[in-house]
């Protein structure tokens, strides 16, 4: 919905051996409602990246402008879901935990019931409305922080590897799922996965990220129709192009890199 | 796909019935267990009372100390001695609470209130609350007062110990999803530090209770002149009664099972049983 520009952001941990730069020079532009994936090795800082533009870490140098605003903070222009199950406050049930952020916002209580059981529709948990979160299943509890990131009505959703701590199967129905959330809300994504095919399922493009210190490496467009079929020829060769990005030898076409 | 997502579902829902069923037949059972080992151990005290090793005196039967707790109950001084401990215990059950609590919150978000109180509180915790009923005896006198600050002291400490490590345990995810939903400080201190908490905290008014009510007890043997449990105890002593002193031992029991199954019991099923944040250690 709004575009994101991501200017020479350059982020520093404080460790005991010294400073350590995590991302290095990072830049990247990101237009309105597009599903950006970014992928890369783990320590990469693909996930400190969107903790800065999340708003929870600041950047050492550069900045982060979503519709042209700098972010300094957190902020309600942006959802946000990560992959802890532990996320969700399990005081709550599934309709309070979505209903958390109207009620920051000031809504009255019908509303934001009513607003509360529209995006729990939206992710196929209308009949849990009243669970607590440890009556649900991972899949469940992570679609109710879908629900949750996206009911107050953020035109960003930051997701960190939101599907990484789910089984294949689940996973699967997962992305299906976003996939048709994403259609249907046209918000703007930044997708954190170190899973090619769920980058090249979802997104519109894939930002490559290599790590030490973590830098972009290459930009791709995933111009594949969607819905996506993962065992198209097509498909298999996006994600052979995707891995010889990130370094792996794939059968057939030589050596990557 | 969707149709996997479908047929997940009513699974969760048939084992959530099922766990709450065993749940309930569990507690069922273990109020039957507790009941048999009560007999056996009234059993064995009778067999004891009725083998004339002991002066009857000094070991009545079950059915004396039945006959003479029946008669203070209809005389109403049973009735009259535990609600003069019961106030006492409330009264400085709840100063404790009233301070223990927001002192233990402040400790966890302030590294300076957390420096101040925290060698006090390791300092004055240890201390046995009954070794300060003969000074706090010479500081306020006999009475309610000395009575409600010995239950105040016992309670405090608890309570705040478990409140500060509740509020330092509560996840920083919670906080962080919190704040990206917009939530200021005051939304982040209600609605997710103190329910994120509260399985420490409602520990802390366990133990806190535990703690004076034992306290209460020990307080009103010495402190106390004329009313309380402990005074009936410290006093029947004086003319040998010990059926007088085993009734009073009844009741003493009888309220703190009631607090810690019923009130303690209740307020865990009803908060966090309830949201799955108990890690219930018993098989």
């Amino acid at each position: 919905m709004v575009p994101i520009a991501i200017d020479n952001v350059t982020l520093e941990y404080d460790t005991p051996a010294g400073k350590v730069t995590g991302v290095k020079d990072v830049s990247f532009d990101i237009g309105a409602s597009e599903f950006v994936c970014i992928v890369g090795p783990s320590g990469c800082g693909k996930s400190t990246l969107l903790n800065v533009i999340a708003g929870f870490l600041a950047p050492a140098a550069g900045e982060i402008r979503i519709d042209g605003k700098t972010v300094t903070g957190h902020g309600m222009d942006r959802g946000v879901v990560f992959q802890d199950f532990a996320q969700l406050f399990p005081w709550r049930t599934a309709l309070g935990n979505v209903s958390f952020g109207l009620e920051m916002k000031g809504i009255a209580k019908a509303e934001r019931d009513r607003i509360a059981r529209e995006q729990l529709r939206l992710v196929k948990l209308e009949k849990f409305v009243d669970s607590f979160p440890h009556h649900l299943s991972g899949g469940m509890q992570q679609r109710v922080a879908i629900a949750r990131a996206l009911a107050y009505n953020p035109s960003v959703l930051l997701m960190d590897e939101p599907f990484a701590a789910l089984d294949a199967m689940t996973r699967d129905d997962m992305q299906l799922l976003l996939a048709d959330v994403w259609r249907a809300t046209r918000k703007t994504v930044i997708y954190v996965t170190h899973n090619v095919a769920e980058a090249i399922y979802l997104a519109d493009r894939v930002i490559v990220m290599s790590a030490h210190p973590g830098t972009v490496q290459a930009d791709i467009r995933i111009d594949l129709p969607r819905p996506r079929d993962p065992l198209s020829v097509e498909f298999v060769e996006c994600q052979k192009q995707l891995m010889r990005h990130l370094g792996h030898k794939v059968s057939g076409n030589g050596a990557g890199h | 796909m969707t149709d996997t997502i479908i047929t997940s579902t009513p699974k969760t829902g048939a084992s959530k019935g099922s766990a709450s069923m065993s749940d309930q037949s569990k507690s069922r059972r273990s109020l039957w267990r507790a009941a048999v080992v009560l007999i056996i151990a009234a059993c064995c005290y009778e067999a004891a009372a009725r083998s004339g090793y002991f002066a009857p005196a000094l070991m009545p039967k079950l059915s004396l100390v039945a006959q003479t707790f029946v008669a203070m109950l209809l005389d109403g001084t049973m009735i009259e001695h535990s609600v003069f401990t019961l106030y006492r215990v409330m009264f400085g059950f709840l100063l404790a609470v009233l301070v223990g609590l927001p002192i233990g919150i402040l400790m966890a978000r302030f590294a300076a209130v957390e420096g101040f109180f925290l060698p006090l509180v390791s300092a004055l915790m240890p201390i046995p609350s009954f070794a300060l009923v003969p000074l706090f005896m010479l500081w306020f006198g006999i009475g309610n007062l000395t009575t409600i600050l010995i239950v105040f002291y016992a309670a405090t400490f608890p309570m705040m110990f478990n409140t500060w490590s509740g509020v330092r345990s509560v996840n920083p995810l919670w906080l962080r999803a919190a704040g990206a939903m917009g939530a200021d400080e005051n939304a982040l201190f209600w609605k997710v530090i103190i329910p994120g908490a509260s399985p420490f905290i409602i520990t802390g008014l366990r133990q806190a209770f535990l703690r004076a009510w034992i306290a209460v007890v020990g307080a009103e043997m010495i402190a106390a002149s004329d009313w309380g449990l402990g005074w009936v105890i410290f006093d029947a002593k004086e003319f040998l009664n010990t059926d007088v002193m085993l009734a009073a031992l009844v009741v003493i029991g009888g309220i703190g099972f009631v607090f810690e199954k019923m009130v303690f019991g209740s307020l865990e099923k009803a908060t966090i049983q309830r949201w799955g944040m108990s890690r219930v250690a018993k098989g």
